[in-house]
């Protein structure tokens, strides 16, 4: 034992950080050349085997789940603060994309190095880069006007009033079609056409499925060495001092609400971003799709893949988001044309993911790829109760009275 | 020894009730500038608690609390550590899954000012920070004699040495005043004594005040140049450590209970 922990103890080696950034930028560029210089010249069958196991929007959605469950990641892996209403940040991300790169609001006409539609100036249409930016700005205001009273709760009171927030915002959409006679987000038919995105004069129109690619996995690679780095900077390690005992980390000079405040921003603005990438990749903004189920799915992309350690939750969200978009309708198919049957294996991903969160608290807390250090408490016994209520209950000697 | 009168901290008649328990009875006590000092006093005397309303862990039913020239009374604890007011734990509490580097650098949170931007871009700033906190931290391992430890896990530090990670932790507030809640519990006679040395080495080499709450009384009668005793919440007597080893009451608080609890508390 205190060999292998003796080994195991330089937290994080800048080596097998390399190693996994040259495998993820491997791949997507790999993603990328298939799709941008063999596909289009390659045979009909590998053409559908591609497009029906790994289409480029599957592609791309999974790099924007990266980017959110990164951001999850940071409130939940790092902070150790339970989220369950993270959906409501990727759909305000998405709203800010719908209001300003499509005509939604069509009584202005408003365009800034936009890309409104040929012959359809109004609306505002600002640029994908500016609207990024606003994007994660305006989530991560969210992130601290819901942070600051919230924070303050014990860990299962945040849990109640993130989740009340994950439900109350996509309803504020479905229902804001008419507030005071003003159509803020066009209710249940959501807004569509989002714009391409433009840059530097160039457009990424309906088909340029894999530049957009690109765009989306540039995203989730600067999530990556934000993560990275953050974690390894005064503020990452003042959230793990906080996962692992606020009242000591408080006693040595951490201010709790600033220090949680700041892990709720930076975890909102990556689902705002998120938000906005998602919007441009489907062209258009759906209340619907933002459901609770989606803040389960990325909490389960964060555990799946190992709170806190960055490239085990990459491994999570590439997983479920694929099984999420793709496996579950292909093998579905599979499935049923060999039995006969009709079953909606896709409706059932939120059962699926469900016992999976059990399945993984029962039986490997840490995740597949866990952080080292989180390895090193969960296989032990006695540590493990521990770790997972994270609030400052513990274990005290007879004569010991320190917390409260 | 060298003391000026001008008390660091001065503790001014508090009070803590717990429900109908009064843990700590209208209680005064200062900490003269430099100086190294004792609170003892049997298990339940309500010395830790003393230590928590000192560090604004728990608010005073009455009295304040003043710290080097002001009022830290109701003050957040995070203020009262960054200003100066550092503490180490009865039962330990590291962060076990930091490194023994990483443990220390998080009490340099308040002095440090790197965030999201400046970190994710390295600015130069940024990593200069670093390096010089990467530096004090090593001066303070190096200090409490685990310079070795650097990047292993907390939890992973025999008890001993957890115990002087958390005196680094706490050097790394640059704190003017230091609160050791029994250092010694646990440590063998030999650690003991060699402990005497320590705490002087802290005044000497880290121009700190200390406040030691401590058992072994071969440890406190040497180190100490005013020792405070507690009994029941209150303070029954205060005075040079041959002063309280012939006061009555002290004598009457450790052995008129039983001469096993007090061997318990040595344990
Ligand atoms: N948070 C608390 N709630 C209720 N009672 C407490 C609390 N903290 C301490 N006490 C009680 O206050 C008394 C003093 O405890 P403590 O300060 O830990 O004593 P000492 O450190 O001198 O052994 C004890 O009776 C203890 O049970
Ligand atoms: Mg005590």
């Amino acid at each position: 034992m205190a060999e292998e922990t003796k080994a195991a103890a330089p937290a994080h080696t800048s080596s097998s950080n390399t190693k996994w950034a040259i495998g993820f930028i491997t791949v997507v560029l790999a993603i990328y050349a298939i799709n941008k210089f063999y596909l289009p010249t390659a045979p009909v069958q590998v053409k559908t085997f591609f497009n029906s196991w790994f289409s480029l929007t599957s592609m791309g959605e999974i790099m924007i789940y990266i980017l959110m469950a990164l951001g999850l990641n940071i409130v939940v892996g790092y902070a150790g603060l339970l989220d369950l209403g993270y959906v409501a940040f990727w759909a305000l991300g998405g709203y800010v994309a719908g209001w300003l790169m499509s005509g939604h609001f069509d009584q202005w006409t408003v365009n800034f190095f936009g890309n409104p539609p040929a012959g359809l100036p109004n609306g505002i249409h600002l640029n994908f880069l500016l609207v990024l930016v606003l994007g994660g700005v305006f989530t991560a205001i969210w992130g601290v006007i819901i942070g600051a009273p919230t924070l303050r709760l014990k860990s299962d009171y945040l849990a109640l009033v993130t989740l009340g927030f994950g439900e109350i915002i996509p309803q504020v959409m479905v229902n804001g079609e008419d507030i005071g006679g003003f159509n803020l987000t066009n209710g249940t038919k959501g807004i569509n056409p989002v714009d391409n995105i433009k840059l530097f004069g160039y457009e990424f129109g309906p088909f340029a499925l894999a530049d957009k690619f690109l765009i989306y996995a540039a995203l989730a690679g600067l999530m990556i060495i934000l993560s990275l780095r953050l974690r390894d900077g005064r503020l990452g390690r003042a959230w793990l001092a906080i996962r692992e005992d606020e009242l000591a980390a408080s006693m040595m000079g951490v201010p709790l609400m600033r220090t949680k405040l700041a892990s709720y921003a930076v975890g909102a603005t990556a689902g705002g971003v998120g938000g906005v990438a998602f919007a441009t990749l489907i062209g258009g903004v759906y209340a619907e799709r933002f459901n609770f189920q989606v803040s389960i799915i990325i909490l389960s992309m964060v555990v799946l893949g190992g709170m806190g350690n960055v490239w085990g939750v990459l491994v999570g969200a590439t997983l479920l988001a694929w099984v999420n978009n793709t496996g579950l309708v292909q093998f579905g198919n599979i499935i049923n044309s060999a039995t006969g049957k009709n079953i909606d294996f896709p409706s059932f991903n939120f059962l699926i993911f469900g016992v999976l969160l059990i399945l993984m608290m029962l039986f490997r807390r840490e995740g597949f790829l866990p952080e080292a250090r989180v390895r090193l408490i969960m296989h032990e016994e006695e540590f493990s109760e521990v770790a997972v209520v994270t609030d400052d209950i513990e274990v005290e000697g007879v004569h010991h009275h320190e917390h409260n | 020894m060298s003391t000026t009168n001008n008390p660091v901290l001065d503790a001014q008649n508090i009070s803590v009730v717990f429900g109908g328990l009064v843990a700590v009875n209208d209680v005064s006590f200062t900490i003269p500038e430099g100086s190294i000092v004792s609170l003892i006093g049997p298990n339940g005397a309500g010395k830790t608690t003393f230590f928590n309303v000192l560090t604004g862990l728990y608010q005073p039913t009455s009295g304040d609390v003043i710290f080097d020239g002001e009022y830290i009374t109701g003050r957040a604890p995070h203020k009262i550590a960054s200003g100066g007011l550092a503490r180490t734990f009865q039962n330990i509490r590291l962060f076990g899954m930091m490194t023994a580097q990483e443990n220390v650098m998080v009490a340099m949170h308040s002095k440090m000012s790197a965030g999201v931007w400046s970190t994710t871009f390295r600015t130069k700033k940024q990593k200069r920070e670093e390096a010089e906190a990467k530096e004090f931290a090593q001066e303070l391992l190096d200090f409490v004699g685990i310079g070795k430890t650097t990047h292993e896990y907390a939890r992973n530090l025999s008890y001993g040495d957890q115990r002087r990670l958390e005196v680094a932790r706490a050097l790394a507030l640059r704190p003017k005043v230091v609160l050791l809640d029994e250092p010694t519990a646990g440590m063998n006679p030999n650690e003991s004594a060699a402990f005497v040395e320590f705490v002087r080495r802290l005044r000497s080499e880290r121009g700190v005040s200390v406040l030691l709450i401590e058992h072994d009384m071969s440890v406190v009668m040497q180190v100490s140049e005013r020792i405070t005793v507690l009994d029941q919440g209150q303070k029954i007597a205060e005075g040079t450590p041959s002063e309280i080893k012939n006061n009555p009451r002290v004598i009457e608080a450790y052995l008129g209970k039983s001469g096993s609890e007090a061997s318990q508390n040595v344990n």
